[in-house]
């Protein structure tokens, strides 16, 4: 059965509040890296009714994301943003959602995040993070960064935590375990560092500026 | 003295870039908030720490 516009945002008004999903309805959040943070950060911001999603990402669905990252297995070999796009339109079809497969770079990101109004750090590398976070919060004096540092290998959930570091950057993790020290990655840990940054993005949506 | 990361340290007249190199940073991983300001990438070498600043620095690890 098909949900009508109407009836959907109906069920997310019950069970948020009106005043509350009125704030998720007017967000405009970018995800930038698609894989395990930013395509389950996605899909509760979509499933949460967060209106405007800016997924970002430049690679394909490889057999090697399936462990951890929202793709099914016949989307291997799909642009990441494409298949987490029509993902999000199963699961949301009311979310507006502008999906681009393009690299990040200390060049483009101004042009590229000026209209969000939150970004969410998702990327793989290290080096790739720090550029990222350090040119956004450079660039736009009053724009939020939630980012990840810290979910690899098989420790305690609990030691993933959302900590303020900087003025205006959230950081969710253990912030010691690199994936480079060969600890593999995990769907549930990487999950539990995604429904951190889903969360504080929830927040800040809402006007919290706490973790 | 000033304070990084919330620590008292002796490190007035070195400059952000020295810091990081001395201190075992991988400057590549890092982001740098200076009295609630963030340094540009390319400006570490050109800036100074001074008595009383408040420096913040985030160095990232892999994943995701």
């Amino acid at each position: 059965m098909a949900l009508d516009r109407e009836t959907f945002h109906a069920a997310l008004v019950a069970r948020h509040g009106a005043a509350r999903q009125a704030k998720f309805d007017a967000a405009r959040v970018a995800v930038c890296g698609l894989g395990g943070l930013g395509s389950n950060v996605s899909i509760a911001l979509a499933r949460a009714g967060v209106g405007h999603l800016h997924l970002i990402d430049f690679d394909r669905v490889e057999p090697s994301n399936l462990n951890r990252q929202q793709y099914a297995a016949t989307q291997v070999g799909l642009p990441k943003a494409e298949a987490l796009c029509a993902n999000l339109a199963a699961i949301n079809p009311f979310c507006d959602v502008v999906a681009e497969t393009v690299r990040v770079t200390s060049e483009n990101l101004a042009a590229l995040l000026a209209d969000d109004d939150v970004v969410c750090e998702a990327f793989d590398r290290a080096e790739a993070k720090a550029m990222l976070v350090s040119g956004v919060l450079e660039a736009f004096p009053e724009k939020p960064v939630v980012a990840a540092s810290g979910m690899a290998g098989l420790a305690s959930a609990n030691a993933i935590t959302t900590r303020r570091v900087a003025k205006r950057l959230y950081l969710c993790g253990d912030g010691a375990t690199d994936v480079d020290d060969n600890l593999g990655l995990y769907g549930a840990r990487v999950l539990v560092c995604a429904a951190h940054q889903a969360t504080m993005i929830l927040r800040l949506i809402d006007g919290a500026d706490e973790p | 003295m000033l304070k990084i990361n919330g620590e008292e340290k002796e490190a007035a007249g070195q400059t952000v870039a020295d810091y990081l190199a001395s201190s075992g940073f991988n400057l590549a991983r890092v982001v740098v908030e200076l009295n609630e300001a963030i340094v540009p990438k390319g400006r570490y070498a050109e800036t100074t720490l001074r008595d009383g600043d408040q420096v913040e620095i985030v160095c990232f690890m892999g994943g995701g």
